[in-house]
C-alpha cells in the first residue's frame, strides 16, 4: 500500500465529480427544464383545452401592443419606487432612533418588528377591512383628527399608495434592522472628530452615517426591490388589481393569463419578460452596492 | 340531529321499521325504500371528493359519515376555495389524472369548458342502470331549470344537479317604509327608489351591488335580462354586447352604482356588499339568493327582521332572475366510477336536497324540498325568502353565457363596467370590451 501523498489528476476529480451528479440532476430538473420550457411556451400559442401552435415571436410582438400590459409595468415600478424608498427612509429614521440609548429601548425595538412576522395574506386580509371606507378603522381614526374620509383601496386613484401602506406597515422592520446592524459596525473616530469640529446633527448625518450605511442601505433596496416586484399575495388580496386594472401589477397580469384564462404561452412570454426587467434592475442595484462599498 | 332536519314523515317511516334513533336514522330510512337496492355493492373502496368552499361543501362534508355508513365506501374529501377550485380541476384534468373521483361544479363557469372536454361521465346510462340507481331516487323530482343546466348541448348529462343560485334583491323595509315606498315593480321604479332612498349626508344609500370587475358582470346581466337579451346569442354564439338593450342594461348599472351607492363601491363584490347592507344603511341588494343566513343572524347583522327579499323587477320587455347554479359530476378517468356515481346520487338525493334548503345555504333543484310540508317547517329562514326563491327560480335565466372562456369574458366586461362607475361613457366601454373579446370566442369557438 502506498503510504505517500495521493496524486491529484484528471481521474482523480473525475472520480469525485460523480457526487455532484445529483446536485446538478436537481437543478437540472426544477431550475433549467422549467426555464427552458418556459421559453419553448413562450413561442407558442397555446390554451388549455386547444391546440398548441408555434407562433414564433408574435406572443412577444402582442405584448408590445397589448395596452393592460404595458399598464401593468408602469403600475409595478409606481408600486415598487414607493414601496422600497418609504420603508427605506422610515427604516433608516427608526434605525437611527433604535440605535441610541433610551428606557426600555429593547422593548420597543421588540414591539416594531412584530409586523414582519406576521403571513402576509393574514395581514391583507385584516387592512381590507380596515381600509372599507364605510367601517374601516382607517376612516374611524380620520374622522377623529377631523380628516374627510378617503376611498383607499376602493379609488383607482389611492389604490396603489394605499397598499403601499400595508407594505411599509409590514416590511419597514426589515430595513431598520438591517441598517441598525450597520450603525452598530460603524467606527466611531469619525463622530468622535466631527464633534470636535463642531459638525450638526445633520452634517454628521450626511457627511459620516449615510456613507458609512450606505452599502446596507443598498443591501436592504436590493431585498426590498425584489420583494416588491415579486409582491402578489397582498395585492391579489385586497384590490385584486382592481378598482377596474388601476392596481394591476405585472405579477398580476401573469396570473390571470396563466391561471384564470389559462393562455400559457401568452403567460410564459409575460414571464420571461418580466425576469428581464428583474434581472435589469437588480444589475443596476448591484453595480451601485458595488460603488457603495466602504475602501 | 335535530328533528326539524329529518322531517315528520321521515320519523315516522324510520318507527314503522323499528330502526334505532341515530343521526344514522334519516339516511337509512331514505334508502330503505329501495327494497332490493344493494347500496353495500361498492363496500371496501375509497373515494376522494372535490368540493368547492361553500355551504354545499360543507353540508356535503359534514354528513359524509353517513354515507360511508350507507355503503361501506370511504370518502376523503376536500374543500378548496372557488377559484382555486376551478385551477385545480382545469390542471388535473388537462394532465390525464385527476386525484378525485366526484366533483362539484360551476355550471355558470365551467360547464361549456367540461362538455366540450368530456371530462365527465354522461350520467344518463348510469341512471337508467337499476343495478346502480336506487328505484327511490326519483328522478323526474328534479325541477326543469335545474336539468336544463345539467345537460350539455349534444345531450349528455354529466352532471347532476346540485343548487340553483337566483338573483334577487335583498330590500330594507324599515327604510322603504319611512320613506313611503313600495318594493319596486319595474327597473325604472329601481331607479326611482334608489334616488328617494339616498341621502348621502346621513350615510344612507338607496343601492348597493358589485363593482370590482369579474364579479361585476352578473349585475349588468340581470339588467339585460329583462331586456330579453343575453350577452352571448345562445345560438349563433356571436356576442350581443353592443346592442341598444346591453347599452341600457349598462345605463342601469352605471346609474345606479355611481349614483346612488356608497363611496368606494367600484371595488365592491358580494362580502363588502354584503357588511354594507347589513349595517341598516343601504335601502336594496341585488345578489344571490345565498346571502340570507347571515343577513338574519344578529350577531352579524342589524337588519334582522327588517329583510325584505324582493324577485327582480321586470324590465322593459321581460323578467327573469339571472341564475347560477352547481352541479356534481364523476370523471371519465376515475377508477372508481360507480362508487363515485353512488355518493353523486347520495349526495343529491331528497334528504340532502331537504337539508340544504333547511340550512338556507342553496337553493336544492329537487321540487319535493319545497313541498314537503316538513322540509318548509325546519326552515331556519322567513317565508318570504322561500317564496323569494321559488318565484325567481320559475323565472330563471342563466346570468352568464355558456361559453369556455368565462372567466375572460366577465374579467374584460367587468373592467369596462367599473370604469363606468368612474363616470366612463357605458356605449364606448362595452364597445371596447367587445372589441378585445370577440377573437378570443371566435377562438375559442371554432
Amino acid at each position: 500500500m502506498n503510504g505517500g501523498p495521493r496524486q491529484v489528476g484528471a481521474g482523480y476529480k473525475s472520480q469525485y465529480l460523480r457526487f455532484a451528479y445529483p446536485a446538478l440532476a436537481i437543478t437540472a430538473a426544477v431550475i433549467v427544464f422549467p426555464w427552458a420550457f418556459t421559453v419553448y411556451m413562450s413561442l407558442h400559442d397555446w390554451k388549455i383545452g386547444q391546440q398548441r401552435e408555434f407562433v414564433g415571436l408574435a406572443n412577444f410582438a402582442r405584448l408590445a401592443g397589448d395596452e393592460r400590459f404595458l399598464e401593468s409595468i408602469g403600475h409595478t415600478l409606481y408600486f415598487t419606487v414607493l414601496a422600497v424608498l418609504l420603508p427605506l427612509i422610515i427604516g433608516t429614521a427608526a434605525a437611527l432612533v433604535f440605535n441610541e440609548r433610551f428606557p426600555l429601548r429593547g422593548l420597543f425595538r421588540a414591539i416594531f418588528i412584530l409586523p414582519m412576522m406576521a403571513t402576509p395574506v393574514a395581514v391583507a386580509l385584516v387592512w381590507t377591512m380596515m381600509f372599507h371606507p364605510q367601517l374601516g378603522v382607517l376612516n374611524y381614526l380620520l374622522s377623529q383628527l377631523g380628516l374627510p374620509p378617503q376611498l383607499w383601496v376602493y379609488s383607482p386613484q389611492t389604490v396603489i399608495p394605499s397598499l403601499v401602506l400595508v407594505e411599509v406597515w409590514h416590511w419597514t422592520p426589515l430595513v431598520m434592522l438591517i441598517v441598525l446592524g450597520g450603525l452598530a459596525s460603524a467606527p466611531t473616530e469619525p463622530y468622535d472628530s466631527a464633534k470636535i469640529d463642531g459638525a450638526s446633527p445633520w452634517q454628521v448625518f450626511r457627511h459620516i452615517t449615510l456613507p458609512l450605511i450606505m452599502p446596507f442601505l443598498l443591501v436592504a433596496a436590493v431585498i426590498r426591490t425584489i420583494d416588491a416586484l415579486k409582491a402578489f399575495d397582498t395585492i391579489f388580496v385586497i384590490s385584486q388589481g382592481g378598482p377596474g386594472t388601476a392596481s394591476e401589477t405585472i405579477n398580476l397580469f401573469l396570473y390571470l393569463q396563466a391561471f384564470s384564462f389559462y393562455n400559457i404561452g401568452y403567460a410564459s412570454a409575460v414571464t420571461i419578460v418580466f425576469f428581464v426587467l428583474i434581472v435589469i434592475l437588480a444589475m443596476v442595484l448591484l453595480w451601485l452596492r458595488q460603488k457603495a462599498k466602504w475602501s | 340531529m335535530k328533528k326539524s332536519e329529518i322531517g315528520r314523515r321521515t320519523f315516522m317511516k324510520a318507527a314503522a321499521l323499528g330502526a334505532i334513533a341515530s343521526p344514522m336514522l334519516n339516511i337509512k330510512t331514505t334508502y330503505s325504500q329501495s327494497g332490493a337496492f344493494n347500496w353495500k355493492r361498492f363496500a371496501g373502496q375509497s373515494i376522494e371528493v372535490s368540493l368547492t368552499l361553500s355551504p354545499r361543501g360543507d353540508l356535503l362534508r359534514r354528513h359524509e359519515r353517513e354515507f360511508t355508513e350507507l355503503t361501506g365506501i370511504k370518502v376523503g374529501s376536500e374543500i378548496v376555495p372557488e377559484q382555486q377550485h376551478r385551477q385545480q380541476a382545469v390542471i388535473q384534468f388537462n394532465s390525464g389524472n385527476p386525484q378525485f373521483d366526484v366533483i362539484t361544479i360551476s355550471w355558470h363557469v365551467q360547464k361549456r369548458l367540461f362538455g366540450k372536454s368530456k371530462w365527465l361521465v354522461d350520467m344518463k346510462p348510469l341512471l337508467a342502470d337499476s343495478s346502480l340507481t336506487a328505484p327511490d331516487y326519483d328522478f323526474p323530482d328534479f325541477t326543469a331549470g335545474g336539468l336544463r343546466w345539467a345537460v350539455q348541448g349534444d345531450g349528455r348529462m354529466d352532471t347532476l344537479p346540485l343548487n340553483i343560485d337566483p338573483w334577487m334583491i335583498y330590500w330594507n323595509k324599515e327604510l322603504f317604509a319611512a320613506k313611503g315606498l313600495a318594493f319596486p315593480k319595474t327597473f325604472e321604479e329601481i331607479v326611482m327608489a334608489a334616488e328617494k332612498l339616498t341621502d348621502k349626508s346621513a350615510g344612507q344609500y338607496g343601492w348597493v351591488s358589485r363593482g370590482l370587475k369579474n364579479a361585476n358582470v352578473p349585475v349588468w346581466t340581470s339588467f339585460m335580462l329583462g331586456h330579453d337579451m343575453d350577452p352571448v346569442n345562445p345560438k349563433t354564439i356571436q356576442l350581443q354586447t353592443t346592442t341598444p338593450e346591453a347599452i341600457a342594461a349598462g345605463e342601469y348599472y352605471k346609474k345606479l352604482n355611481k349614483d346612488f351607492a356608497p363611496p368606494g363601491t367600484v371595488g365592491f363584490n358580494w362580502n363588502e356588499s354584503q357588511t354594507s347592507f347589513s349595517q341598516g344603511k343601504i335601502g336594496m341588494w341585488l345578489d344571490g339568493i345565498g346571502f340570507a343566513p347571515p343577513l338574519e343572524d344578529p350577531t352579524k347583522s342589524r337588519v334582522v327582521g327588517k329583510v325584505g327579499y324582493g324577485i327582480m323587477p321586470a324590465g322593459p320587455k321581460a323578467r327573469h332572475s339571472a341564475t347560477f347554479g352547481d352541479g356534481i359530476g364523476v370523471p371519465v378517468a376515475s377508477k372508481k366510477k360507480e362508487a363515485a356515481y353512488l355518493y353523486s346520487q347520495w349526495a343529491t338525493s331528497k334528504l340532502m336536497c331537504a337539508r340544504l334548503l333547511q340550512s338556507g345555504g342553496g337553493s336544492p333543484c329537487r321540487g319535493s324540498a319545497y313541498s314537503d310540508k316538513d322540509v318548509i317547517a325546519g326552515l331556519k329562514l322567513p317565508r318570504e325568502w322561500l317564496t323569494c326563491l321559488q318565484e325567481s327560480t320559475a323565472i330563471g335565466r342563466p346570468g352568464l353565457p355558456e361559453i369556455s372562456p368565462v372567466t375572460e369574458f366577465r374579467d374584460v366586461f367587468g373592467v369596462g363596467l367599473t370604469n363606468t362607475i368612474g363616470g366612463a361613457d357605458v356605449k364606448t366601454e362595452l364597445a371596447k370590451a367587445t372589441e378585445a373579446f370577440t377573437p378570443v370566442l371566435q377562438k375559442s369557438e371554432t
